[in-house]
């Protein structure tokens, strides 16, 4: 029997993403070329390399090295800082436009008070959605602990960005919490219109030879198909504790892994890693993938599909 | 289980001096899947990882220019010291024809030696037109003569060789060596005008670009190769030196 071909649209936070495969943040988003080029790849949405108020060279290399169970990077958020990264997201936005994919913008800060102001300043490029990058592990040396530490804390970011623009947000977690779900209720009470999770997990790789950490900044975010457990486990917790759609990250690197992140509740899946395994390609095989399945299963769209394994 | 190694850590088994800054790290390893145009990250911990060139694979052999702190590190290695190395990473050269010039600008000319000798081996023709600022930043003469390629040398000083810069003895060997391909590595400069040689003579070119490499493994996008570049070399947007490279491939029309 031919079943009809499974739709893969969806949406979040307003947003129309023809298949629900994001380029999360950190991953070849760090000009409007490199996001253009993975847009007309096949993702749904792209996520730029999340940006502060002031430029940043980042952490010497070693930055990111693959491993037996995906890839550990503390790169150090590189970026050009909020001046010179709105005209680029201008850019990109407009060529994002033309080829029919969503632009997500992603933000840091070291401050608390400098997240409103990079609120304010991401504002002028008028990115789809802002992605509010609470939870970068490989800055804590100057950082301190990430704001996604506590709910108190996530939720004083999410009221601050929520003041100062009228974008729809997404707020990013760590796993590296002991109750994920009680911060995600914080930051959906405070206002956000997403959640994304997860962040890399804190990690931390040593070179038996060298007896020394791999990376120069000794600790970094495992990112990879190891983490798919523990990124499943987080997006269980979150979608149970809140009504807001869920960007899920962490080990989507098949067609299968899309699926299962899809019925442990996520409406849409950041996909970063698989970039390294399988090429730039890896959207329009995922895709592909995830359809097959759906379409071979009875699935008509993702939302039926959607938290169903926690029924 | 297996624990899947990040780094391979190899054994410096002879250094080689090229010149007073430049030295080859003969390691006491093959690479046997290394083709030549790709290249190593080589990490000496506690000092620093960087991209090099593969100048030969059996034994894995890179050539190190000492221009920072890491490569100075690196020229100072002793027989009997470890280097951590992982790769063969990057898309290198694809041989075409049977007659080939290759272009070289300073240490640029290591991963042309590794290609010549493949090419020789085959019993193709090799024509090898090396330049440098002087006869001090020259790389590897005797090492491509003794493989058997014809060597055209000129530096832009004048001190070995024709003087002037390698395009100008490269246009020439264009017209007498009659190449089916030209395969260009050195500075940036030199590739597009290599770039403009092979459009004027109708004659497809490889270039190997460098660029400032982090992860190495297409996913930071520190080493998207600028506009200016990819436009001149035909190449899509988004063009990842280490990933997509560093060798791309131009063909006229």
């Amino acid at each position: 029997m031919n079943r009809p071909s499974a739709d893969l649209a969806c949406s979040i936070a307003g947003l129309k993403l023809r298949n629900p495969l994001v380029l999360a943040s950190g991953v070849l988003g760090t000009s409007p070329t490199l996001l253009e080029r993975v847009a007309r790849s096949g993702a749904g949405a792209v996520t730029s390399k999340s940006c502060g108020p002031e430029p940043r060279a980042g952490h010497p290399n070693p930055v990111a090295l693959p491993w037996g169970g995906g890839v550990i990077n503390a790169v150090g958020l590189t970026n050009p800082g909020i001046e010179q990264e709105v005209p680029l997201l201008i850019e990109a936005r407009q060529i994002l436009r033309a080829v029919g994919v969503p632009l997500i913008a992603s933000i840091f800060a070291p401050t608390l008070d400098d997240f409103g102001r990079m609120a304010a300043g991401i504002n002028q490029a008028q990115p789809d959605l802002i992605e509010v990058n609470i939870s970068c592990p490989n800055v804590g040396d100057e950082f301190g602990k990430p704001f996604s530490a506590s709910a108190d804390t996530a939720a004083a970011v999410t009221r601050l960005v929520r003041q100062h623009t009228s974008i729809p947000f997404s707020v990013k977690l760590s796993p590296n919490v002991t109750d994920i779900a009680q911060i995600a209720a914080a930051v959906e009470a405070e206002g956000a219109h997403a959640i994304t999770a997860i962040n890399t997990v804190p990690g931390m790789l040593i070179d038996a030879y060298a007896a020394q950490p791999v990376l120069s900044n000794r600790v970094g975010g495992l990112s990879g198909w190891s983490i798919k457990p523990l990124a499943l486990r987080c997006v269980a917790e979150i979608y149970r504790a809140v009504r807001i759609p869920i960007i899920g990250t962490g080990g989507v690197s098949c067609g299968l892994d899309a699926a299962e992140m899809i019925m442990a509740g996520a409406a849409a899946l950041g996909v970063g890693a698989a970039v390294y395994q399988r090429g730039v390609e890896v959207f329009a095989q995922i895709s592909e993938e995830l359809r097959d399945f759906m379409t071979q299963q009875g699935y008509q769209d993702l939302e039926n599909m959607r938290g169903i394994a926690l029924k | 289980m297996k624990n899947e190694r990040i780094y391979q850590v190899v054994t410096v088994k002879e250094v080689r001096v090229e010149n007073p800054t430049s030295r080859s790290l003969i390691c006491a390893v093959e690479l046997p899947d290394a083709q030549p145009g790709q290249f190593v990250m080589a990490w000496l911990p506690g000092v620093g990882e960087k991209p090099f060139s593969v100048a030969y694979s059996n034994p894995l052999t890179i050539t190190v220019a000492a221009v920072g702190p890491f490569s100075q590190a690196l020229c100072r290695l002793q027989p009997g010291a470890c280097l951590w190395v992982r790769g063969p990473l990057g898309q290198g050269f694809q041989p075409a024809g049977k007659r080939h010039l290759m272009i070289g600008g300073g240490y640029g000319a290591a991963p042309l030696l590794f290609l010549a000798r493949q090419a020789i081996e085959k019993g193709q023709h090799v024509c090898a037109c090396l330049g440098a600022r002087s006869q001090q930043e020259l790389v590897l003469i005797e090492e491509f003569r003794s493989v058997g390629c014809e060597v055209r040398i000129c530096t832009e000083d004048g001190s070995c060789g024709e003087k002037g810069l390698v395009t100008q003895i490269t246009d020439r060997a264009m017209r007498d060596f009659h190449p089916d391909s030209l395969y260009a590595c050195g500075p940036r400069p030199m590739l597009l005008a290599v770039l403009e040689l092979s459009r004027r003579k109708r004659i497809p070119a490889q270039l190997s670009w460098e660029a400032l490499l982090r992860c190495g493994i297409g996913l930071c996008g520190s080493c998207e190769l600028d506009q200016e570049a990819r436009c001149q070399a035909d190449l899509p947007a988004g063009w990842l030196v280490c990933k997509d490279g560093p060798v791309s491939s131009f063909y006229p029309q």
